[in-house]
């Protein structure tokens, strides 16, 4: 029983990891006003990327760097079409899905099958690891974990703490009084696009290089929309936005547990979009400035309209 | 030298067609580019696409039966798009369309003859589509629940509905385990044109839908009421107009006609229920930058959709031919998008360069 408990929480952090790591991306994004819904697509790039890299440096590491920038360079696009161009945001966005899908796909091509001799290896943190089962549990995972969380904590106190925080939440609540204060909003929006894209980025490589060390069309897998689900359910807040990862990624690992005593996979694979619209329409009901909800999210925004 | 980007006063349908044409040339363009990273031959690869789909009769066959959903679900969405409404719903409201006309198939099509059940499949197949799309359109107007992501989330719930049927409670006798429903009955299958996979009663829907709703566009108030919500909706409210009754009308009617695709395709080609994935191709998705290309204009989405179509069918071709991967069509989706939104904004704004900036006299004190 011991043993199941521990492997389903590990493989919980592990299905959620990937998960929180877009979320971050995608909460700063949003933040900023701007709604991106190329994960998806930037995902399999980065995916692909840190496959390939690695397969030729047999350095995880650098896979890992050569998906953030993979990732921030596609997402290049969605930010000259929602910022330069004030173009709709959701058409550009499920322009980026398709590009990205289709650009990794065709990358990857000669790759399928093909197994990685070297992955992103599992990190035991020292002294934490004499604690029984919690050890095995927290400490002895793969270093995105470690980082996903770090990062979670860095974005929570720089969009919260900081200077740049408070520029990037007003360039998502009002553009027009930001610009007014001297603040470039759309240099922030196109920082905060292209950071987006490196973590999606990021996301990606966590799944080619750690979560599996292979490389198939599709393995993203759907993930880059629960990301846009996520960031909703986590009110805009990457510390909640880790619970609301492992929590999903909980669902992800209960669907194969639960499958033999005839619960029918497919209501909790449902689980999390259900639970989305749950926490949209709580935010309906309830007053949403208390709630974060950026004000001005998809609305384009031209430099010096009344 | 000075460049201002300044709002063009008039855009004239000349213009339109321009910018349409030059963002599909440069697209393509760009994807010959791409392609040619990747060490595939641009002009091999595209040819082969267009041949593939445009270039023989069977190609071109296969190219309009792709096109009845893409035409169907793109005029749904340009209504809902013209009213600002992102309904990125449609491949749920298509899968919800083919649920409840499959349902309806395979219960009563036993007994009655094809005249009575065909119209009551696709009747139960538009109020499937209507329920899925009428469901965010509720979500809106009552909580102010943002549409793009309730669509989106919707079509995942149909998806998983959808596998939870076919693998448990509609599981057919006669499919030896296979996660698929039974065959429909015979009576309720439509017929192909011969030689073709063209069900041609969907097919005849599809153009009547796009009359229709052009019709109730351009030619009624509702449509009027529309674009006016869409296009100025503070005037709209002003003007009295409801939101809450006329935006429930356009996504029943934008998740009906995709419901329409969904039981077309199944009553027309696939006979029962199988994954989301082999009922629809994405074709919810695909439909999303028909409309777009067809500037939201009910006609030109025939046109749009049959082009797009066209890059479907050519997908599978160059996937044989040259064994590149499914997702390769997805470059020529996302490309092409990319560029129309470029065209759009070219055909709003100018790009003026100024030369000869007079340089500022500057006066010496002597």
């Amino acid at each position: 029983m011991e043993d199941i408990i521990v492997s389903v929480a590990q493989r919980t952090l592990i299905a959620g990891t990937p998960l929180l790591l877009g979320t971050i991306g995608e909460v700063i994004c949003e933040r900023s006003g701007i709604l991106n819904l190329g994960v998806e697509g930037v995902m399999s790039v980065g995916a692909v990327t840190a496959f390939i890299v690695t397969f030729y440096t047999q350095n995880p590491w650098l896979g890992l760097m050569a998906a953030i920038l993979a990732g921030m360079m596609i997402s290049v696009i969605h930010a000259f079409a929602s910022v330069s161009l004030q173009s709709n945001q959701v058409v550009s966005g499920l322009a980026l899905t398709m590009l990205g899908l289709g650009i990794s796909g065709l990358a990857g091509k000669s790759y399928v099958g093909k197994p990685l001799t070297v992955k992103m290896n599992t990190f035991a943190v020292p002294y934490l690891a004499d604690i029984p089962i919690v050890w095995k549990i927290f400490f002895d995972q793969s270093p995105f974990f470690y980082m996903a969380l770090l990062l979670a904590l860095a974005a929570w106190f720089t969009l919260e703490y900081t200077e740049l925080g408070i520029k990037i939440r007003s360039a998502g609540e009002n553009p027009k009084a930001t610009e007014a204060q001297g603040v470039n909003v759309a240099l922030i929006r196109y920082g905060c696009i292209l950071l987006g894209g490196g973590f999606s980025g990021m996301a990606g490589a966590n799944l080619s290089i750690s979560y599996s060390k292979s490389w198939i069309e599709g393995m993203t897998a759907g993930r880059g929309w629960i990301v846009i689900a996520l960031t909703i359910f986590a009110l805009w807040n990457p510390m909640r936005a880790v619970i609301g990862a492992f929590l999903f990624g909980g669902i992800f690992v209960l669907q194969y547990l639960l499958q033999p005593l005839g619960i029918s996979p497919n209501f909790l694979a449902m689980l999390p979009y259900l639970a989305t619209l749950l926490v949209l329409l709580m935010i309906g009901l309830g007053d949403s400035k208390k709630l974060n909800a950026p004000a001005m999210l998809g609305e384009p925004y031209k430099r010096g309209e009344r | 030298m000075k460049i201002r980007i300044i709002d063009r006063e008039k855009i004239t349908p000349g213009d339109q067609v321009l910018a349409l044409v030059f963002s599909v040339l440069a697209g393509l363009f760009v994807i010959g580019l791409i392609f040619l990273a990747f060490g595939v031959n641009p002009f091999f690869a595209i040819g082969k696409i267009f041949a593939g789909s445009f270039g023989s009769i069977y190609g071109f066959k296969e190219t309009v039966t792709k096109a009845i959903p893409l035409i169907l679900i793109g005029v749904g969405l340009a209504i809902a798009f013209r009213a600002k409404f992102w309904n990125i719903g449609a491949e749920g409201q298509l899968l919800m369309g083919a649920i409840f006309g499959t349902w309806v198939g395979l219960n009563w099509g036993p007994h009655l003859p094809a005249p009575v059940i065909i119209p009551l499949m696709f009747l139960a197949g538009f109020i499937g589509g209507a329920i899925w799309g009428l469901i965010p359109a509720f979500f809106k107007i009552k909580f102010a629940i943002n549409e793009v992501i309730s669509t989106l989330m919707m079509n995942y719930i149909c998806a998983e509905i959808l596998i939870f049927l076919i693998v448990g409670p509609w599981k057919g006798k006669t499919k030896f385990g296979f996660p698929y429903t039974d065959d429909l009955p015979a009576s309720a299958i439509l017929a192909l044109i011969p030689g073709s996979r063209i069900h041609y009663f969907t097919l005849g829907l599809a153009l009547l839908t796009v009359l229709v709703l052009w019709m109730v566009i351009y030619k009624t108030r509702f449509g009027y009421e529309v674009r006016e919500i869409g296009e100025n909706p503070e005037a709209a409210r002003y003007a009295g107009i409801d939101f809450f009754k006329t935006t429930l009308i356009i996504m029943a009617i934008s998740g009906g006609v995709a419901g329409f695709a969904g039981i077309g395709e199944v009553a027309g080609l696939h006979h029962y229920l199988s994954y989301p994935d082999s009922i629809s191709s994405g074709y919810g998705f695909t439909a999303i930058i028909v409309a777009w290309l067809a500037k939201l204009n009910p006609f030109f989405v025939i046109i749009a959709g049959i082009f797009f179509a066209g890059i479907l069918v050519g997908g599978d071709a160059i996937q044989i031919s040259l064994g590149l991967p499914a997702a390769t069509v997805e470059i020529f989706n996302g490309t092409l998008l990319v560029f129309l939104i470029m065209g759009d904004y070219f055909l709003k704004h100018k790009i003026r360069i100024d030369f000869h900036v007079r340089p500022r006299t500057i006066k010496h004190e002597t």
